[in-house]
C-alpha cells in the first residue's frame, strides 16, 4: 500500500517534470523523485540502495545540477520543431519494455529464478564463510568482489573523463584570452 | 553564502558529524547497512556542503585539487592490490581467504581493504567533479 502510494506520487513528479519549464523546479523535483526512490527502497527492505539513492540521487546530483544550472541560465528553451519523431521512438520503446515486464515472475514471487539460483547458497553461507552477518555487503565486496573491482574502476573512468573534458576547456579558454 | 552567520555556525556544527557518519556507515557497513560506496559519497558531501557554504578557495585550502586526484587514482589502485596480494600469497585473483592463516579471517580482512578501496575512490571522483563544475565561470 505505502509503495503503491509513493509510486504513484513519483508518476505525479515525473509529470510535473516533463511540463516543467523552469530548470530549477525541474533540479528540485529530480531531487524529490529521487527521495521518493529511496522511501519505496526503504519500504522494499533494500536499505543499501536506498542509502546510495538518497545521498547520489538526491545529494550529490542535485548540487551537480544546480552548478551546471548555474552555467546555463534557468529556463528552458522552446523547442523549435514540433518533436513527433522522438515521440513515437520513445512510445514504442515503452511498449517493448512494458511487454517485456509481462514475462516476468510475479512481485515478490518465491519461486522466481533469481530467488532460486544462488541466494539460498549466499543467504545461508554468507556469515560462515565471510563473517560479514550484513549478506548485501558479503555478496559485494566478496563473491561478487570482481564486479565490484569494475564498478570502482567505472566510477574511477569517469572522473577521469570529466578531468580530462573539463582540463583542455580552460586551458583552450585561456589560450584565446 | 559567505557572510551568513547562522549557516556558517550551523554548517561547522554538523561537518563534523557527517564525516563522523560516513566513518560508521564505512566501518559499520559489515553489520548494517552502508559500505564504501555510500561512505564514499557522504564524505564527497560534507566538503561539498563546506565548499557552498565558506567558499570554493576555502575548500580547496582544507582538501587540494592535487590531493583529490590522487585519491581517485589511489582507491581503485587498493582495491587492484588487493587482488594482486591474493596471487602473490597463492590463490586467484582477488580470492580473499589466502590473505590470513583463517579463512574467515581473510575474508573480512579483503573486505575491509577493498572497502576502504571503494570509499577512496567514490570521494575522490564525487570532489573531483564537483570541483571542476563549480570551479567554472559563466560564459558571457
Amino acid at each position: 500500500m505505502i509503495v503503491q502510494t509513493l509510486l504513484t506520487l513519483m508518476a505525479v513528479v515525473v509529470l510535473a517534470l516533463v511540463v516543467q519549464r523552469n530548470l530549477f523546479s525541474v533540479v528540485v523535483l529530480a531531487g524529490i523523485y529521487s527521495f521518493l526512490m529511496a522511501t519505496v527502497l526503504v519500504a522494499l527492505d533494500a536499505v543499501d540502495v536506498a542509502m546510495t539513492e538518497a545521498s547520489v540521487g538526491a545529494g550529490i546530483s542535485t548540487v551537480l545540477l544546480l552548478g551546471a544550472l548555474y552555467l546555463c541560465g534557468g529556463e528552458e528553451a522552446k523547442p523549435l520543431t514540433r518533436p513527433w519523431l522522438p515521440l513515437v521512438v520513445t512510445l514504442v520503446i515503452v511498449g517493448a519494455l512494458v511487454y517485456g515486464t509481462l514475462g516476468l515472475p510475479a512481485f515478490s514471487d518465491p519461486q522466481a529464478p533469481i530467488h532460486t539460483h544462488v541466494v539460498p547458497r549466499y543467504l545461508s553461507g554468507a556469515l560462515a564463510e565471510t563473517g560479514v552477518p550484513n549478506v548485501v555487503t558479503a555478496v559485494l565486496a566478496s563473491y561478487r568482489g570482481y564486479d565490484t573491482l569494475g564498478e570502482t574502476v567505472v566510477v574511477f573512468t569517469a572522473g577521469i573523463g570529466v578531468i580530462a573534458l573539463l582540463r583542455r576547456a580552460r586551458r583552450a579558454k585561456g589560450e584565446g584570452a | 553564502m559567505k557572510r551568513e552567520p547562522v549557516l556558517r555556525v550551523v554548517g561547522k556544527l554538523l561537518i563534523p558529524y557527517m564525516l563522523m557518519f560516513a566513518l560508521y556507515v564505512q566501518f559499520h557497513g559489515d553489520f548494517g547497512p552502508g559500505g564504501g560506496f555510500q561512505a564514499g559519497v557522504v564524505t564527497a558531501a560534507a566538503v561539498i556542503f563546506y565548499a557552498l557554504i565558506f567558499g570554493l578557495p576555502a575548500a580547496r585550502r582544507v582538501v587540494p585539487e592535487a590531493l583529490v586526484e590522487t585519491l581517485v587514482a589511489l582507491g581503485a589502485l587498493v582495491y587492484m592490490s588487493v587482488g594482486f596480494a591474493g596471487l602473490l600469497l597463492g590463490g586467484n585473483y582477488l580470492d580473499y581467504f589466502v590473505l590470513a592463516h583463517d579463512t574467515v579471517h581473510g575474508q573480512e580482512r579483503g573486505i575491509f581493504w577493498v572497502e576502504i578501496g571503494v570509499l577512496i575512490t567514490v570521494s575522490g571522483v564525487m570532489l573531483k567533479i564537483f570541483y571542476m563544475f563549480a570551479g567554472r565561470r559563466r560564459e558571457g
